[in-house]
């Protein structure tokens, strides 16, 4: 219990001593995750949708494939990411490796087959519920696709909060493309490994439980939007121009 | 009547010697993944323009199945369905489902889908709420009514626009008596006031409703409705249509329909089933 105090007391120090080295890392953390995620979700949210009410040929192979990628641990994207951007690897010649884009790029792709998978779910379950009333309207599928996900907004921000905790908690892939450099490279969580590795567990607990903090004031925020967002609910859909 | 035979069933399908809105020729539905469900078998129907037709049976009948093959959004598995080319139907469902947006947006997106430019849906739907005499709830959130309005709404949006062919499935099922006696009134105000016939802006009147137009003005609005309450039938329907599981049984004018000896003699099996109704 010692250890556990004293790592709060830690973690209480850090976020109020205004540790410039900290809230660089805090910091770069967030840039990283965020970014990853508005990337994957960008392409996740349109092939997700898309996936929910297209019907092809192969559709039910391609689905167990994207559940099976849920399961890839970060440390194989990570590795394939290295050998992606080393000097031999076919994008060698961006000389991202040990960079911010190598750990953004990890990132994205180890929560895009997230995204997908759940905003898959998402749609399809509101395709099959009230599809058919869109359809009746002379919604296509495309279309379709975009007004179900549009609906279902509040349940795809909480794929985006799940997203992006999946993105700021891993180590093995930012470790691995990003090489934890201090001051360049280094985030929350490869830092944590350092300093557990070092045995300085209290730091290390403390500045998990900074990283806790941080993610939960993001998600009071998203909270917040959602809430206001309900109450002012009315607009238009965003696809609709004119 | 010349102009009857300018009625062209699309895409492929004859020219019919009558004004024939709908039809349907040995229709079979197949439901299930590996269409284990034979939810419509052989069924044979032809809807004239401004028919009131109802169809009833017992649940699973098929009654819903036979509404979604009319519209097009059942394929079928076999058979054929012959329809205008450019067919303004509206289906209205039992539970009609209200997108996340105000009671305004809702109508002016189904309008949007239909080829509208959003300022001039909107003012439609300004219109459509006016009618169902919700005005007064435009910019609240849909998901926020009761079901009577919900059901209004439906009706509104259907209405906005401006079909000559309404398919209605069981729309006054789970509303209250008062929900019930304003939708029917709604219905039955629509099914006759000949403004399925309008084009919608920017978009020209379909050949076949050109040849409607030409041959009653004042409107030949078809409406194709699923029921269990047979008061309702009695009310709106100008033919009626029994089905049991999947196959269709009898098909006789209302008046016909609710003579039991007419219809013990045509059909026992729907005679039963008025029987338990009517208990």
């Amino acid at each position: 219990m010692n250890g556990f105090s004293d790592s709060l007391a830690t973690a209480f120090g850090l976020i109020t001593s205004g540790d410039a080295d900290l809230w660089t890392v805090v910091a770069r953390s967030l840039a990283v995750s965020a970014t990853a995620c508005a990337i994957a979700c960008g392409l996740g949210l349109l092939l997700g949708s898309r996936l929910a009410t297209a019907r092809f040929a192969g559709r039910g192979v391609l689905l167990t494939v994207l559940n099976t990628s849920l399961a890839i641990p970060s440390v194989v994207v990570g590795l394939v990411v290295y050998l992606l951007l080393s000097r031999s690897g076919p994008l060698g010649f961006l000389g991202w490796l040990f960079s911010f884009q190598a750990m953004v790029v990890a990132q994205s792709l180890l929560v895009l087959p997230l995204v997908t998978a759940l905003t898959r779910q998402v749609v399809e379950d509101a395709e099959n519920s009230h599809g058919e009333q869109l359809r009746s309207l002379g919604a296509g599928n495309g279309l379709r696709a975009l007004l179900l996900a549009w609906d279902e907004r509040y349940a795809l921000l909480t794929v985006l909060l799940t997203a992006f905790g999946r993105a700021v908690s891993e180590v093995g892939a930012v470790m691995i493309v990003g090489g934890n450099i201090e001051g360049f490279t280094r985030v929350m969580t490869t830092a944590i490994a350092l300093e557990t590795s070092k045995g300085d567990l209290p730091l290390a607990l403390g500045l998990g439980l900074v990283l806790l903090a941080v993610v939960l004031v993001l998600n009071a925020l998203v909270s917040v939007l959602r809430r206001w967002g309900e109450r002012a609910e009315g607009g238009r859909p965003l696809m609709v121009a004119a | 009547m010349p102009e009857v035979s300018a009625f062209r069933l699309a895409p492929d399908g004859p020219e019919l010697g009558g004004a024939i809105c709908l039809a349907l020729q040995r229709a079979e539905v197949r439901l299930g993944i590996t269409g284990q469900v034979h939810a419509l078998r052989g069924v044979d129907l032809r809807i004239c323009a401004g028919e009131r037709v109802a169809l009833v049976g017992s649940n699973g009948s098929g009654k819903s199945t036979l509404l979604r093959a009319l519209h097009g959004l059942v394929p079928l598995s076999a058979g054929t369905l012959q329809r205008p080319s450019d067919p303004r139907m509206a289906m209205l469902f039992q539970r009609p489902h209200l997108m996340r947006l105000s009671v305004l947006n809702n109508i002016a997106l189904g309008l949007w889908l239909q080829g509208v430019p959003w300022r001039e849906a909107a003012e439609i739907a300004r219109a459509a709420l006016q009618r169902v005499g919700m005005a007064d709830l435009a910019q609240r959130n849909a998901r926020a009514l009761s079901g009577g309005q919900v059901q209004r709404l439906a009706l509104a949006r259907a209405w906005a626009l401006r079909p000559s062919v309404w398919l209605l499935d069981e729309p006054t099922a789970s509303l209250d008596p008062h929900a019930k006696h304003e939708v029917e009134a709604l219905i039955a105000e629509f099914c006759s006031d000949g403004r399925g016939l309008e084009a919608l802006p920017g978009r020209a009147l379909a050949e076949s409703d050109q040849a409607l137009w030409r041959l009653a003005p004042q409107g030949l609005t078809t409406l194709v409705f699923a029921s269990h309450n047979l008061g309702q039938v009695k009310r709106l329907a100008s033919r009626v249509i029994y089905l049991e599981q999947g196959r269709l049984l009898a098909d006789l004018p209302v008046h016909a329909f609710f003579n039991p000896e007419r219809l013990q003699a045509v059909c026992p099996s729907a005679h039963l089933f008025l029987q338990g109704e009517s208990l």
